[in-house]
């Protein structure tokens, strides 16, 4: 305050005062600086233990299926025999339906349904692993829960409940790609025009339209989906199933789409002027400067915007529960229903008993995806950053 | 006499309604090295980027009168400006190379007209470092990126790069001004070289520069051309009076 009335002064023409000259021996304390300073650095570290806590949380729930330190029950026998029962039981494409019912139903209806999905085959051997499923204990549960993680069958609720997590994982890589295929080149092909080759006007119209579609809550892109565009694309392709894991991966696409655009766009724009002028000024028609310059320069961006992309779909949970079709199928047929990681958590957390192994397994499901989004990231900024980035930049 | 290369008759160039080019008619020789000088904002970047259509990327611009290189008005409707700009090449003030390998930047001009084959582009490649005196710098590292050469280097690879489409006139937007005087030195010299084969136009604002490496000489102030001759006139004895002042530092 001191200095600026002396700057005031000096502009006055008045002779500052000699004692009023700037002090440097003495240190001052700026409390300000160290206030704002300690302030966001604690907001900086309390969003990344936020994440933490959520992380160790749901990690916690999920890890009483890793532990059956007690005693065993030699009744291994039986669920494997039992498995190869559902094994063959669900390989028919006509149970699917049946399934989705069942799911949805409170767990104390299980005897009812028990009998219902044993119609089809001897009802006298399947009975037998209910009794012994219902007298043994969690641990039990969790020993032969821990079992079925890796095979072909999501039956959660059962008289013997299969938590195959294969047709879940398969079903969300499958729905990713579908829908990365379909918004990566859309978005960044949209991103490119906008930035290289839009008249300004234009490009003030396009980016807030696309923009706008973020905005669209996941639930509406579902509505629509399972409504207007899966008639449609049935129409167009003349595929079997309504609901598939297609008009999923393409109903996350759109969701998908504002995000990588944005990103994208941001990069190309943020690509130096120079860049364009001096591809021009060699002979380079426009679109080829666009293609092999300019893209090529805003590489990084590009791969930011399609992480956030996978990381939207790979979580969406809305879009997957009403246009996939939710039945865990395993195949690689783009035209089958599936059902997602994030879609079965939040189709059976709201159904499911507290403690039990289902929660277990649900909450297990939930630190896949936290692993799965960090592994990609990771992938991310190993390969693509250090490998993929020197072959088109030079080292 | 001389053969003429490029050629204005009554230029006149807007940038909107502000005139930044005011009836601007200029001669300029073939395989000669041509400087133009003058204060900031008179002109003289205009006028070398409208030589080969670079003003066109910006909208506001009109320009009237003609411009004909090798006596075809470049201005003219059916024009193909793509084919302009591999006739013209240009060299910027701020280095600008490619976010790639120093192989890549050389090789992108060659590459988008077209030829594919690895061993002419290998050749083109070294052809043109070498001719852009910086062969020796990095002939050991061309797959390392452009970013990270010096300044010196970096401009001199911008000069590679254009030669590697083999124009016919060369543009140099004060291709010296954020240089040391060593990289300064290297890159007069080779422009020296160059006037061999090409016709070289060269904007500075180093006075030293243009009498040193320059066949003649074009005074611009407030978008006028005010004297254009050969440098040793202009330098020793300028027919106007602006022109001395302006090269004796008594103003500007």
């Amino acid at each position: 305050m001191d200095n600026f009335k002396k700057i005031k002064d000096l502009f006055k023409n008045k002779k500052p005062n000699p004692a009023d000259k700037i002090d440097i021996t003495r240190k001052r304390f700026r409390w300000s600086d160290f206030i704002a300073e300690k302030i966001i650095k604690s907001v900086a570290f309390l969003s990344i233990t936020i994440i933490i806590l959520i992380f160790i949380f749901v990690f916690r729930e999920s890890f009483p299926i890793f532990n059956f330190a007690k005693k065993e029950k030699p009744k291994t026998e039986q669920v494997s025999n039992t498995q190869e029962q559902y094994g063959v039981e669900t390989t028919a494409p006509e149970k699917q339906e049946q399934y989705g019912v069942e799911e949805t139903t409170a767990p104390e209806k299980q005897e009812q349904y028990g009998v219902q999905t044993t119609e089809d085959t001897t009802k006298g051997e399947s009975f037998t692993p209910q009794e012994v499923t219902e007298s043994g204990s969690t641990t039990d549960n969790n020993k032969s829960a821990l079992k079925t993680l890796p095979t072909k069958v999501w039956q959660p609720v059962s008289d013997n409940p299969r938590y195959g997590l294969l047709p879940l994982l398969i079903g969300t890589i499958k729905i990713t790609l579908i829908s990365l295929l379909f918004a990566g080149p859309l978005a960044i092909l949209a991103a490119l025009y906008t930035s290289v080759f839009a008249p300004k006007r234009l490009k003030e119209l396009i980016k807030p339209t696309i923009e706008m579609l973020a905005g669209v809550p996941s639930v509406v892109i579902g509505f629509f989906a399972l409504m207007v565009m899966a008639t449609f694309l049935q129409n167009l392709f003349g595929y079997d199933v309504r609901l598939n894991s297609f008009v999923g991966g393409i109903a996350m696409g759109l969701a998908a789409i504002p995000i990588i655009y944005t990103i994208t766009e941001d990069a190309l724009t943020a690509v130096p002027k120079t860049y364009y002028e001096a591809s021009l000024a060699l002979g380079a028609s426009k679109w080829q400067t666009a293609f092999f310059v300019i893209l090529p320069a805003a590489t990084p961006g590009i791969f930011a915007a399609i992480l956030l992309g996978i990381g939207r779909v790979f979580g969406e949970t809305m879009i997957a529960l009403m246009a996939t079709g939710n039945a865990a199928m395993m195949g690689l047929n783009p035209f089958e229903s599936v059902r997602t990681l994030a879609a079965t958590i939040g189709a059976e957390m709201a159904e499911v008993v507290f403690g039990d192994t289902h929660y277990n397994v649900l909450f297990l499901i939930g630190s896949m995806l936290f692993i799965f989004t960090f592994a990609i990231n990771a992938i991310a900024e190993f390969w693509v950053k250090g490998k993929l980035m020197k072959k088109i930049q030079g080292k | 006499m001389k053969n003429l290369k490029i050629h204005t008759e009554n230029m006149y160039l807007y940038y909107g309604s502000k005139m930044a080019l005011n009836n601007v008619s200029i001669e300029i020789p073939e395989n000669k090295v041509t400087a133009l000088i003058g204060p900031s904002g008179c002109g003289k970047s205009t006028f070398l980027r409208s030589l080969n259509r670079m003003n066109d990327l910006i909208d506001s611009v009109k320009i009237e009168g003609n411009i004909f290189i090798d006596d075809i008005n470049i201005y003219d409707k059916n024009i193909d400006v793509v084919n302009l700009r591999k006739k013209v090449g240009m060299v910027f003030q701020k280095s600008n190379p490619f976010a790639k390998s120093i192989f890549e930047n050389v090789a992108y001009g060659p590459r988008i007209n077209g030829i594919n084959n690895n061993n002419e582009l290998t050749e083109i490649v070294e052809k043109s470092l070498q001719n852009a005196a910086i062969w020796d710098e990095v002939k050991d590292r061309l797959h390392d990126s452009a970013l990270g050469l010096s300044g010196g280097q970096q401009q001199r690879l911008c000069i590679a790069r254009t030669l590697a489409v083999n124009p016919e006139v060369i543009l140099m937007d004060e291709p010296a001004s954020a240089l040391d005087p060593i990289s300064t030195s290297k890159i007069e010299e080779l422009i020296v070289q160059l006037k061999e084969n090409y016709t070289i136009v060269i904007v500075t604002h180093n006075m030293q520069q243009a009498a040193r490496i320059s066949d003649d000489t074009a005074f611009f102030y407030l978008g006028e051309l005010i004297e254009f001759g050969k440098t040793k006139k202009i330098f020793t004895n300028p027919d106007k009076k602006q022109t001395e002042d302006y090269i004796t530092g008594r103003f500007g």
